[in-house]
């Protein structure tokens, strides 16, 4: 069924009864030519694009839980390509171009929303920093906008302006930035996945590889073995555990980080906005609530749920940026288990092991890339070599020296 | 998540810093010591980048920073992040650095 005024206006008359499923429930086939484990938002992308672009339709995507059950269910929904270093800057562009057109590609509302994104400055350091890497983001094609403190005033009025330690002294805006419904990018992907034919099969948890002379040649899942020609895995924090069940040790972490979302109120933060001295970013939810988060907890965990002293850090930095936050009330807060990489840079990549491909790495920037991440792991998985704009997002490059250090932490996944 | 300080007691999280996987072992080097390049390569590489990642229990470091400032080594089960031990980690560091392929 495709979606419009006339479909919307058709159904109204009929009290909205005449709605069909957007995706079929299909039980596992024996055999796919390509096999992705994770229905989150990368894992259907990459079927999605499997399908579109390369004409690979005999797809399985396999999810253990529901499809966006993960991190796709569990971002903050910013999206924005204000990256500096090569090897991020084209491909998080490609991105975000691919989320200009997405709601066309996919005939589905995902709420994209170019509201801006503004990261405050707060010293003379940092200003010269973030005019570096609007630079670097203008050269490549960037839109990029350094604002000095009074437009900022006239922007966000409602920021803090006299904190004498850390005055807000500008900002590096995006103004293509904005934000998505991260649960709508789950399911338009998936009903467009499903309509070129792609079976989308959840409660269907992957428990080890079968291997024929060192290749993989299908799965074993708790919904029985199933065949494949290719096998793509998409499952960010349990990167590792997947992994280690083809015999590979991966240059990752899992780590949690919180986010958190206070009552709806009425329109007040007209993008995102950074604060630069303390690590809180905050946007608003169409639905009013207001969505903010920070740091990582710091510590290994695949447990889905942090502690206090980050919340409370979290909490800190919005109060320092913008006090008026103390007035609301907080409603949820939650966790989700990040695939920090050991440069803070995906990696999407064949594996040592022949018919294993590996999209992780994803930090906590995941969900900005998930139609670029889609399109470039379909890329890798159907003409066995890297999408152009992915090229540097190579497993080896840590070997190598070749990495790709946007924050220049080293090899310390928690600080990425 | 509350650490059970050896030397201070049960203490808020808030207090430690956490270094992580306290399993990966420094390849032990000296200029010259006749040791294979390609194999010291590879176990610095190892050493430096790849990590188990535990779904499980897993050693690690804290660090005590807000209390006795002792290095301590925990047993935690990453997937619930229950402690099982929390030890003085004196002598963990470069004095058990490994031989390569140790």
């Amino acid at each position: 069924m495709k979606y419009s005024i006339f479909s919307l206006a058709r159904a109204a008359m009929t009290g909205h009864r005449g709605w069909t499923r957007a995706w079929r429930d299909p039980a596992p086939k024996s055999r796919y030519d390509v096999i992705i484990i994770g229905g989150g938002g990368h894992g259907l992308a990459t079927a999605y694009f499997l399908a579109r672009e390369y004409g690979i339709r005999n797809v399985a995507v396999l999810e253990k839980g529901w499809i966006g059950s993960g991190n796709a269910g569990r971002n903050t929904t910013i999206i924005r390509s204000n990256y500096m270093l090569p090897g991020n800057v084209g491909f998080y562009e490609l991105s975000m171009k691919l989320w200009e057109r997405m709601e066309q590609d996919l005939n589905y509302n995902t709420m994209v929303s170019q509201r801006g994104i503004i990261n405050l400055y707060h010293s003379d350091a940092q200003r010269d920093a973030f005019a570096r890497r609007g630079n670097s983001m203008r050269i490549n094609g960037i839109d990029a906008e350094l604002l000095d403190a009074e437009q900022i005033r006239k922007e966000l009025p409602f920021l803090n302006y006299s904190n004498p330690r850390f005055p807000i002294m500008g900002g590096l805006a995006q103004r293509r930035g904005g934000t998505a419904r991260h649960d709508a990018v789950v399911w338009g992907y998936a009903r467009a996945a499903n309509d070129f034919g792609v079976d989308i099969i959840q409660n269907c948890e992957v428990t080890g590889f079968q291997r024929t002379n060192g290749r993989i040649t299908g799965v074993e899942t708790t919904r029985g073995p199933i065949a494949a020609g290719k096998v793509g895995m998409a499952v960010a924090g349990n990167t590792s555990r997947v992994a280690s069940m083809a015999g590979l040790k991966l240059p990752i972490e899992s780590h949690v980080l919180q986010a958190f979302v206070t009552e709806a109120i009425k329109p007040l933060i007209p993008g995102v906005v950074t604060f630069g001295a303390g690590h809180f970013y905050i946007s608003q939810s169409d639905k009013g609530g207001l969505v903010f988060g920070g740091d990582l907890d710091g510590y290994n965990s695949y447990a889905q749920r942090g502690n206090m002293p980050v919340m409370e850090d979290v909490c800190e930095g919005g109060m320092a940026v913008m006090p008026m936050i103390g007035r609301v009330r907080m409603l949820r807060q939650w966790g989700g288990i990040m695939d920090m990489s050991m440069d803070g840079t995906p990696i999407i990549d064949r594996t040592p092991v022949d018919g294993l491909y590996l999209n992780a790495g994803w930090c906590y920037g995941g969900f900005k890339a998930t139609p670029a991440s889609g399109l470039v792991f379909a890329h890798l998985i159907a003409r066995d070599e890297p999408h152009r704009e992915a090229a540097r997002f190579r497993l080896d490059r840590f070997r190598r020296g070749a990495m790709i250090d946007e924050k220049g932490q080293g090899a310390q996944p928690n600080l990425h | 998540m509350r650490i059970a300080c050896p030397f201070c007691g049960e203490r808020e999280v808030g207090e430690f810093s956490y270094l992580g996987d306290a399993s990966p072992k420094r390849p032990r080097y000296t200029v010259d010591d006749g040791s294979d390049p390609a194999a010291l390569e590879e176990a610095f590489y190892d050493y430096v980048y790849l990590r188990d990642n535990v779904a499980g229990t897993m050693r690690e470091y804290w660090y005590h920073g807000g209390g006795c400032r002792s290095w301590l080594i925990a047993e935690r089960d990453t997937r619930t992040h229950e402690f099982k031990s929390v030890q003085a980690a004196s002598g963990a560091g470069a004095s058990r650095a490994a031989l390569p392929g140790e």
